[in-house]
């Protein structure tokens, strides 16, 4: 078992880890951060997208112990004071999801892309810009919609 | 018993409301399978057979049992008193040979990915690892993976009730008749058409978990199910032998199914018999590899099309031999597809005066093949799509000409197509959805942009799909006749409660996979009754705290589910105005309703709302005589036909001349589904399902080589789109409602997938018409486009040299 201590939703965790644990196990078993989901177990879908020290990575391909002294953002920590982020806001609004399943981790992904890019993505931008995140139900024309939409707010 | 229908009101049926579910999955709070966390839960892993074919010789876990953090290891024995799972439909009259998956297969395995053995563990973790501790014994046997080589009799034999693996031999039309009218056609197309094997992916895999009371003798079962109550009827009925009420499912909201989630699958009753055999919880969701090699595929029919017609583009016969590969072993519902839903569509929006269909049902050793999104109509609506292009092409006529010489005209709807056994389209005005889609396409213009282009050597190409599908399973008497193999009904339930306070409870046995079906039923609710949507609550996916329902598939949900809702608020309706005619010392005949409640016709201020007289009725200090308390109402709505959803797709593409890339450069679709309820549900539904359609067209494809292995049997191999390689879909509707149902409403959550293949597919082949192409086999990638080309200039070359 290998100590680490991180920061998840502003909350700090110390713990011990198997060596093998991967991080969205352990945000999901051990501290029930089940909003994080897993899709694809090979690092295609994106369902797992956290925020780690700032940037949006694929959960299911960093192993607990590499988050060791980082900051991590999970779906759940993205709303703050019961006020959604604007992009929770622009998915609900545009009907940018319909399963939800995909949803927490093209948010997570969508946030950080609009971080970067603001509000100068083209549709074209938009859709490579999520090219890690894949989404079955929306045909993610109301995705690029609900991204523009939370650009100019 | 129909409901008297009280006087319309406006409001939220039509509007673009936002979905009351959505909170909990922006946010993260919403609940999968493999969110649930049972107490005292242990965790299952499945060792899968890595053969396609083969026998068990023998099975030794000793080493798994010794590993740690193990529970228990069972193989198939352990399970031997439990019989296969049941086929629930057996169209084509298969009974006689079904196989059908275990719990646990015992001896025999006919596909890669069967489950052989279950391992319970403390954690996942320490059952995945002790996985590879289970010896096995197998005996590899001889392996046919493709269906025109499994019904030969040199192929191996799968099942010794199935000879040459066929499961059925099923026709639908007349066959003479079809023989005469193709040998008296002035022209006739024939081509081999390849619909190739799917796997449908839904983001969230399946799981099961179980628990089991030994003092009471029931079990819970958690599943990925779109149809909890059908399971519980399966799983109680013909696995377990046990009363219905020993068994709860409870279905916790899915993230997608696309059909895969209708079938009782082995790992349910694994789940359940472990739970019992342990005297603790269990749970198993399976990998997405597991979801690759074990969940049901959809598709994989090739078909040997013949169609005859006029000089004028008259279509005079439609003949079709269809051989469906149905995997290794039967799914639930298998033979129903390619038959009912398949053979009885495939003269789509057409007057066909002849036509026969014969459908192949084949056992391969390959995983099953039940309903992917369209069930059957994707198939069906390609064949007839392709059969009109390649007429149209062989005569020189326009394939919107041909088209609409065709098409069943307004004034000849309830249409019989004289293949449906009795059922009739119900409306339909197919010239509109054409002339909008061809309007915002710019046909004309298009025509001439790609002359233009061809003159450059570019290849431009449009295609159409005018198709028309069948929606809202079904009325039971039809889809429950006698030969039909469906032994129930599809009828659908809804309660509605109104309680003290003014809210709203409803409950039904429908099911929502990502549809939105909270939204649309809150949105008839709150109109109905004049209540707030927050004051609606719609629950379902739990057999114990609702009425038997059959579940989502086959757009019934608001075609039959939702009308069921409809139905009982009529009836809730009726009572309170009963109650409120008592409040207000009126007749019931001198109240109308105010859209907030009820009012003396004529004095508004003498008005009781729904949340007073709902108030009145749960107390039931002082009601009417012979007035039971509480509004309540349940109905079972088994509606009177199904419904036919039609439009018109139409896609643009270029064809890179270097590469045979397809680039998609427009998609314009034009539904009409009937009335609509939520237009931006509708729109999600049909750009979600045209993206599907499209990617079988041009992507998508489960691919197995000759000895069973499926080689895309991950996210990494098998190409499901991602945003950047669709373009801005157009979508518009027309709306010819049905005369069906109060609501005028026909379905929507397939039209995408079942018109967008064959719109795609004609595009590219429109484009390669100078290069003399007629036909290309899905899926259009590169590669494959780009040798029909060198071959079409080599031809065209040699041809030109002489």
């Amino acid at each position: 078992m290998i100590p680490i201590a991180l920061t998840v939703n502003g909350v700090r965790h110390e713990t011990e880890v198997e060596p093998r644990t991967l991080l969205v196990d352990y945000l999901r078993d051990e501290l029930g951060l089940t909003g994080t989901k897993i899709g694809c177990d090979t690092s295609v879908c994106g369902s797992c997208t956290i925020h780690l020290d700032g940037h949006a990575v694929k959960s299911c391909t960093v192993l607990a112990v590499q988050a060791d002294s980082c900051e991590v953002t999970t779906i759940e920590g993205l709303a703050h004071g019961g006020e959604l982020h604007p992009l929770q806001e622009a998915f609900w609004e545009r009907h940018a999801l319909q399963c939800g399943f995909c949803t927490p981790g093209m948010i997570m992904a969508g946030v950080e892309l609009l971080d970067t890019n603001g509000d100068r993505l083209t549709d074209a931008e938009i859709r490579r810009g999520l090219e890690g995140n894949i989404c079955r139900c929306t045909g993610y024309q109301h995705i690029v919609e609900a991204m523009h939409e939370a650009a100019v707010s | 018993m129909a409901t008297e229908v009280e006087e319309k009101t406006e409001g939220l049926i039509g509007a673009r409301m936002k979905r009351v579910e959505d909170p909990g999955m922006i946010t993260g709070s919403a609940k999968y399978i493999d969110d649930l966390k049972l107490p005292g839960m242990a965790h299952v892993a499945i060792l899968r057979s890595p053969y396609a074919h083969a026998r068990i010789r023998g099975i030794d876990t000793a080493k798994a049992v010794a590993a740690p953090g193990l529970v228990a290891v069972y193989t198939g024995k352990d399970f031997e008193h439990l019989p296969p799972l049941p086929c629930a439909w057996q169209a084509g009259g298969v009974e006689n040979f079904v196989a059908t998956p275990r719990a646990l297969e015992i001896d025999h395995v006919a596909f890669t990915g069967a489950g052989v053995a279950a391992v319970v563990a403390e954690t996942k973790a320490a059952a995945e690892d002790a996985l590879e501790l289970i010896e096995v014994v197998w005996e590899p046997l001889e392996v046919v993976v493709d269906v025109e080589e499994a019904v030969k009799e040199s192929a191996p034999q799968l099942h010794e009730v199935a000879e040459r693996n066929i499961v059925m031999d099923w026709h639908v039309g007349d066959a003479e008749a079809t023989e005469r009218a193709l040998a008296e056609a002035d022209v006739i197309v024939e081509q081999r058409l390849v619909n190739q094997r799917l796997v449908p992916t839904p983001m969230d895999v399946r799981g099961s978990a179980a628990s089991f009371d030994p003092a009471t003798g029931e079990y819970t079962v958690w599943m990925t199910s779109q149809c909890p109550h059908i399971m519980r009827l399966l799983m109680t009925a013909f696995v377990f032998g046990i009363p219905e009420t020993k068994i709860r499912c409870i279905s916790p909201r899915i993230g997608g199914g696309f059909g895969t989630k209708i079938y009782l699958y082995p790992e349910y009753v694994l789940m359940a018999a472990l739970a019992e055999k342990l005297g603790r919880p269990v749970k198993w969701v399976e990998s997405r590899r597991e979801n690759y090699v074990a969940t049901t595929h959809g598709r994989d029919h090739v078909t040997y099309l013949r169609a005859g017609a006029k000089r004028d583009g008259t279509i005079t016969a439609l003949d079709a031999k269809t051989y469906a590969n149905l995997g290794g072993v039967l799914s639930t519902i298998a033979p129903g597809i390619p038959t009912t839903l398949y053979g009885r569509m495939l003269s789509g929006s057409y007057r066909i005066p002849n036509s026969h269909c014969q459908v192949l049902g084949v056992y391969t050793n390959t995983a099953m093949v039940d309903a992917y999104r369209g069930a059957g109509r994707p198939e069906a609506t390609y064949v007839i799509e392709r059969a009109v292009d390649l007429i149209a092409r062989e005569l020189d006529i326009d394939p919107v000409e041909v088209r609409r010489r065709n098409f069943i005209p307004p004034d000849a709807f309830p249409y019989d197509p004289g293949i449906l056994r009795g059922l009739k389209y119900d409306t339909g005005d197919y010239e509109k959805a054409l002339k909008r889609a061809l309007e915002i396409v710019g046909y004309d213009d298009f025509r001439l942009e790609q002359q233009a282009a061809r003159a450059e050597g570019r290849y431009l190409g449009i295609g159409f799909s005018t198709y028309v599908e069948i929606c809202g399973a079904a009325p039971s008497a039809w889809i429950g006749a006698v030969g039909e193999g469906w032994g129930a009904a599809m009828w659908e339930s809804a309660n509605v409660r109104v309680h003290l306070t003014g809210k709203v409870v409803v409950t039904t046995g429908s099911m929502n996979q990502g549809q939105g079906h909270e939204t649309t039923v809150t949105q008839v609710v709150a109109d109905e009754l004049g209540v707030a949507p927050e004051d609606v609550t719609v629950l379902f996916g739990d057999t114990q705290a609702t009425p038997f329902g059959y579940g989502t598939y086959a757009s019934r949900s608001v075609a039959v589910g939702t009308v069921a809702v409809y139905h009982a608020l009529q009836r809730i309706r009726q009572k309170a105005r009963r109650v409120a005619a008592h409040m207000l010392e009126a007749a019931e005949d001198d109240l109308e309703w105010s859209g907030a409640g009820f009012a003396v016709k004529g004095a508004p201020d003498r008005a009781k709302t729904i949340q007073e007289i709902a108030g009145a009725a749960a107390l039931g200090y002082d009601l009417p005589e012979d007035t039971e308390p509480y509004l309540d109402d349940t109905y079972y709505y088994d509606p009177p036909s199904c419904t036919f959803p039609f439009g018109t797709h139409v896609a643009v593409v270029e064809v890179d001349a270097e590469t045979g890339e397809v680039k998609l450069e427009r998609y314009v679709a034009v539904d009409d589904v009937g009335k609509v309820i939520n237009p931006m549900i509708v729109d999600g539904q049909v750009q979600g399902g045209i993206t599907q359609g499209i990617a079988q067209a041009l992507w998508e494809g489960a691919a197995y080589n000759e000895d069973g292995q499926l080689l895309t049997s991950s996210m990494m191999e098998y190409a499901v789109p991602k945003a950047e390689f669709v373009p801005k879909l157009e979508v518009d509707r027309t709306e010819t409602p049905t005369d069906l149902n109060p609501l005028g409403v026909k379905g929507a959550g397939e039209t995408g997938t079942i018109a967008s293949t064959p719109a795609v597919v004609n595009a590219v082949v429109d484009a390669l018409a100078p290069l003399g192409i007629t036909h290309l086999d899905m899926p259009l990638t590169p590669e494959r486009v780009w040798r029909a080309m060198e071959g079409g200039r080599h031809v065209s070359a040699t041809s030109s040299s002489v």
